[in-house]
């Protein structure tokens, strides 16, 4: 199924990528010609096949269940959490006003 | 000191414990010709100083009694994996400048071993593309050149194309790769090097930068099969940190190395036999089997019949989960924000991650973003997740009658820089042979096995059972002692 330039625009918003009339104009032809090669998938019987969710065997684990138990992953690192923000203010990440 | 770059890992390894040089000797030599190559462009950042930091330790831990597994050992490290305190890009516009405060764990594990790093190798970005050609940081140039006279500036291969053209042109002896859908195996068939991809979840991907989670996997790339094994033994291993890590005990795989394959059998899949082939990859093919066959191995025709489906799977698979993946990429914790005048917080998002992202990192995220939204998403990624089962199905078929399954690694060698750019398909379509036992979760390996009439090599690929490294390990030193592939790129740079 070919797609647009507005489901492209479409498709851009919803991955929150800007792009320009040009932009959009290019991927029409490109994401088409992608999807109309993956559409070939449509010919397999996957009749009773379950979708892939593991490809190699494997259980979840659980961790511990104690606080900083990995003192990597753990808490109290915020200076090297907040070490490559773009615009760190009083300890915390700071964006734009998003209330008015 | 150019005899020093020529040693392998082993050689070198070795080497040092006995006393023949020092490791300061070996890491200045390579920092010489790493500060050299600057026209092969294979190094994003270059860390002259952690490797002789590495080096000097390593000559006390010699005098003091204290020699680590990989003492004296130089490497590069691919610009995927995080390192702490040294900038690591993806190679994209959206990381640059990005210094981690952490360790990735396979980079850990190598340091702890008593490798020094001689830098961050140059990649695609974010390890999508076949030729690195869509890093931010400029094409990587391969280290050969065809033998028609021409002068033209041939692809070293993708991803890890940073680590292939420094190995090839002797700026390290080893280096890290990733590989989602072929990106340590096809670079090293572009190269004349060897690499393995182990099984899915043998290397942590706690530290990598993440581009598809069900298929990405780390592992060594180097000249030969020892030195692949040696290097896979320091990378390997449990972490609690990865969610999808093998709690496996890693083999000794190097011990275990020997190419007599009597009593193996290797399957031939014929799928991959496709028309219209380059020749000499079809005459490469017929001599590997060969080889196979005089190292003892009893050779079997195996059908994978699915094979056709496997990079239109992975090519929505991929891509739906680097859309997901990619999405930490907002402007506000990590990164390059782009905050247009007057923006509001979804417009500095937008900005953001158009400024930051290449074309075939857009293109990418769309697809997966499309694949994925309401309506399409059972018809696209419930399908192709359907038909990975199946092509992990063919390989358990198939493994019931062989031990591992000889095929090539690329349907060509190397092609030019720019020959494949203008059309995404073209270049998607290099990696054929590689991509299904990634979606299988496989381990595999390339090694280089003859040269095309160009003067360019070939890389067969051996794929094996899960959890089966040995026997791919095994099955590649059978063919590098057959095909004594010693050519190597005339230094030009």
């Amino acid at each position: 199924m070919a797609i647009d330039q507005a489901t492209v625009r479409k498709i851009a918003s919803l991955a929150r990528i800007a792009i320009s009339d040009a932009e959009a104009a290019a991927m029409e032809g490109e994401l088409n010609g992608i999807l109309g090669w993956v559409e070939q998938l449509g010919e397999v019987d996957v009749t009773g096949v379950e979708p892939m969710t593991a490809v190699i065997p494997n259980t979840l684990r659980l961790r511990d269940d104690v606080v900083d138990a990995d003192p990597l992953t753990g808490g109290n690192r915020r200076d090297d959490v907040l070490a490559n923000a773009p615009a760190p203010q009083h300890g915390f990440f700071g964006v734009p006003k998003v209330i008015e | 000191m150019t005899e020093l770059t020529n040693l392998t890992v082993a050689e070198i390894r070795d080497g040092h414990r006995a006393g023949d040089f020092s490791a300061v000797e070996v890491a200045e030599a390579f920092n010489a010709n790493v500060a050299g190559a600057k026209a092969l462009n294979a190094f994003i950042v270059e860390t002259p100083e952690h490797a002789l930091a590495a080096a000097k330790q390593a000559d006390a831990d010699r005098a003091a009694g204290t020699l680590k597994p990989l003492s004296g050992v130089p490497i590069g490290m691919k610009d995927l994996f995080a390192t702490n305190g040294v900038q690591t890009t993806a190679a994209s516009h959206m990381l640059e400048g990005f210094v981690p405060r952490y360790e990735s764990t396979v980079s850990q594990k190598l340091w702890d071993a008593g490798c020094g790093m001689l830098g961050k190798l140059n990649l695609d970005q974010f390890a999508m593309g076949s030729s690195n050609e869509t890093s931010y940081f400029g094409n990587v140039i391969s280290p050969w050149k065809r033998n028609d006279g021409g002068n033209a500036a041939l692809a070293p291969g993708g991803s890890s194309g940073g680590s292939s053209s420094a190995i090839a042109a002797r700026l390290c002896p080893a280096a890290t790769g990733t590989d989602t859908g072929g990106s340590i195996r096809q670079p090293a068939a572009f190269t004349g090097i060897s690499g393995i991809k182990p099984t899915y979840g043998r290397c942590s991907r706690w530290g990598i930068v993440a581009f598809a989670s069900s298929l990405d996997q780390a592992g060594p790339m180097a000249r030969d099969v020892r030195d692949c094994a040696i290097m896979l033994e320091n990378m390997a291993g449990f972490d609690p940190k990865d969610a999808t890590s093998l709690d496996m005990a890693v083999p000794n795989w190097e011990a275990a190395l020997s190419s007599d394959l009597k009593g193996k059998t290797v399957g031939i899949p014929k799928e991959y036999r496709l028309d219209g082939i380059d020749p000499d990859i079809d005459a490469m093919w017929d001599a590997g089997i060969a080889m196979l066959k005089d190292a003892g191995a009893e050779v079997v025709e195996i059908s994978l019949p699915h094979t056709k489906y496997a990079l239109p799977a992975y090519y929505i698979i991929a891509p739906a989960e680097a859309s997901s993946n990619l999405a930490r990429y907002d402007g506000v914790r990590y990164g390059l924000r782009d905050l247009p005048q007057g923006a509001g917080l979804q417009d500095m998002y937008a900005a953001t991650r158009a400024e930051g992202f290449g074309p075939e990192v857009k293109r990418r995220i769309m697809i997966g973003t499309y694949v994925l939204s309401a309506g399409f998403y059972d018809a696209y990624y419930t399908q192709a997740q359907k038909v990975r089962t199946l092509i992990a199905r063919d390989f358990e078929q198939a493994f019931a009658s062989c031990d591992v399954i000889l095929a090539p690694t690329a349907p060509s060698a190397a092609f030019g820089l720019g020959e494949k750019m203008a059309d995404p398909l073209a270049m998607y379509l290099n990696d054929v042979f590689a991509v299904p036992a990634s979606l299988a979760g496989l381990p595999a390996m390339s090694v280089p096995a003859a040269l095309n009439r160009e003067g360019l090599p070939l890389g067969l690929q051996i794929i094996g059972k899960a959890f089966d490294e040995q026997g791919v390990l095994n099955a590649g030193l059978a063919i590098e002692e057959r095909a004594g592939f010693t050519a190597r790129a005339e230094k030009w740079w």
